[in-house]
């Protein structure tokens, strides 16, 4: 399992040396849609307070 | 004063009247020096047609994602590259959900599933979620299905669901041009059996999605028509894969030029914030709209995206010297 952050949870695109400053700037107000880790589509359910997002692979992450 | 405002402060605020098509469309064409003032008056009209409460809601997705339909703006269509994927709640976060959201004082629970219609499935998810939560949670529960069957609306009343959202999402015209895998007139026709059921009639619609400002006034005036008890007005929020990602948001003084002109056409309805008011409003556009004429907000978390956290727009409605409606005051 790796744990480095190589893609971008918003777009899915790599995770370059620019930091995404859109996606950083969306996911103010959404959750995460990708694995950092692995790129895969999350599963990610919206809750009134927070909510959770899991990858198959490298479990859930909540917010 | 323009003269509009001066026929709707007799016609609406004195005697109750909406304005009609060209009425609003007028408002919608206000120069900017003159919007305050239109605020100003829908604030009046709201504060003597409907009075000071603010009805709070909270919503969450029982179906996320996977929807055979097309709509353009919407990220939970399977059709798109969108991102989102399929995902089921289960009860018990459903009922910590509702419980989440009457902690905040809100009194409206909307229960919401991205589907053309429900299925026997998800009416049997439903309605073991109603019962689970109307054991544990004192709090209203709204339903957002999609298009019913005449059937499903009767098992919807039975459930004990006392108001149902669809929305008509922009006026007659233009809804082709948003979607096109079901008809507007199949829309309206959810809703009519829906208000003859006796539930309450919850329909609004997204402005922004590049309807002209004539097809937002047919939009209010169509809606003023359906005379639904509650009216929640989104703001696009272009999601990324769907085919309105790359439209502009609404200019946040369209905004509120629209949210007057929607009061005007419908003095007495709940005129609800709904999603997207964070990007095209921001906190000053959200106080301005809340006197200007809205008298009800979604608080928390939208379906697939993020809301402000409730207590600050609580903490506005107290600064605003606007109480919350209390669930009393609406049983
Ligand atoms: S029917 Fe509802 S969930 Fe499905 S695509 Fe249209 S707006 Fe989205
Ligand atoms: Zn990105
Ligand atoms: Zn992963």
């Amino acid at each position: 399992m790796t744990t480095t952050r190589v893609w971008c949870d918003r777009c899915g695109e790599p995770a370059d040396a620019g930091g995404h400053p859109a996606c950083r700037a969306a996911r103010e107000l959404e959750p995460p849609r990708f694995c950092a880790h692995c790129r895969r589509r999350m599963k990610v359910q919206v809750l009134p307070v927070g909510w959770a997002a899991a990858c198959v692979e490298h479990g859930e992450l909540r917010g | 004063m323009p003269e509009i405002l001066d026929q709707a402060r007799k016609q609406v605020l004195e005697n109750g009247v909406g304005l009609d098509e060209a009425g609003v469309l007028a408002v919608l064409n206000l120069p900017d020096e003159h919007l305050p003032a239109a605020l100003q008056l829908a604030h009046e009209v709201r504060m003597r047609w409907c009075g000071p409460e603010v009805e709070v809601e909270g919503i969450v997705s029982l179906k996320t994602g996977g929807c055979p339909e097309d709509c353009h703006f919407c990220s939970q269509s399977g059709l798109f590259t969108s991102p989102v994927r399929s995902v089921l709640l289960d009860i018990p976060s459903l009922v910590k959900a509702a419980k989440q959201t009457a902690a905040t004082g809100a009194t409206e629970f909307c229960i919401v599933a991205a589907v053309r219609g429900p299925d026997a499935r998800l009416m049997k998810q439903l309605r073991e979620g109603v019962a689970a939560i109307r054991a544990e949670v004192d709090i209203q529960i709204a339903a957002s299905l999609g298009m019913l069957s005449q059937e499903q609306v009767d098992e919807l009343v039975d459930m004990g669901v006392h108001r149902y959202n669809h929305n008509l999402e922009t006026c007659r015209s233009y809804f082709p041009n948003v979607v096109t895998t079901h008809s507007w007139e199949e829309r309206w026709e959810t809703l009519r059996m829906v208000r003859e059921s006796g539930m309450e009639v919850c329909c609004g619609g997204i402005l922004g999605l590049g309807e002209t400002v004539e097809q937002r006034a047919e939009f209010a005036a169509q809606l003023a028509s359906l005379d639904p008890h509650e009216v929640p007005l989104n703001f696009l929020n272009p999601r990324p894969g769907t085919p309105l990602g790359d439209r502009p948001v609404v200019e946040g003084k369209d905004a509120l030029r629209a949210i007057a002109a929607f009061r005007l056409a419908m003095p007495r309805t709940i005129l609800r914030y709904a999603g997207g008011r964070e990007l095209t409003l921001g906190d000053l556009g959200t106080r301005e709209g809340l006197l200007g004429g809205i008298n009800a907000v979604i608080v928390g978390n939208y379906l697939t995206t993020l809301g402000r956290p409730a207590t600050d727009d609580l903490a506005l409605l107290d600064d605003l010297k606007m109480p919350v409606k209390a669930l009393s005051a609406t049983l």
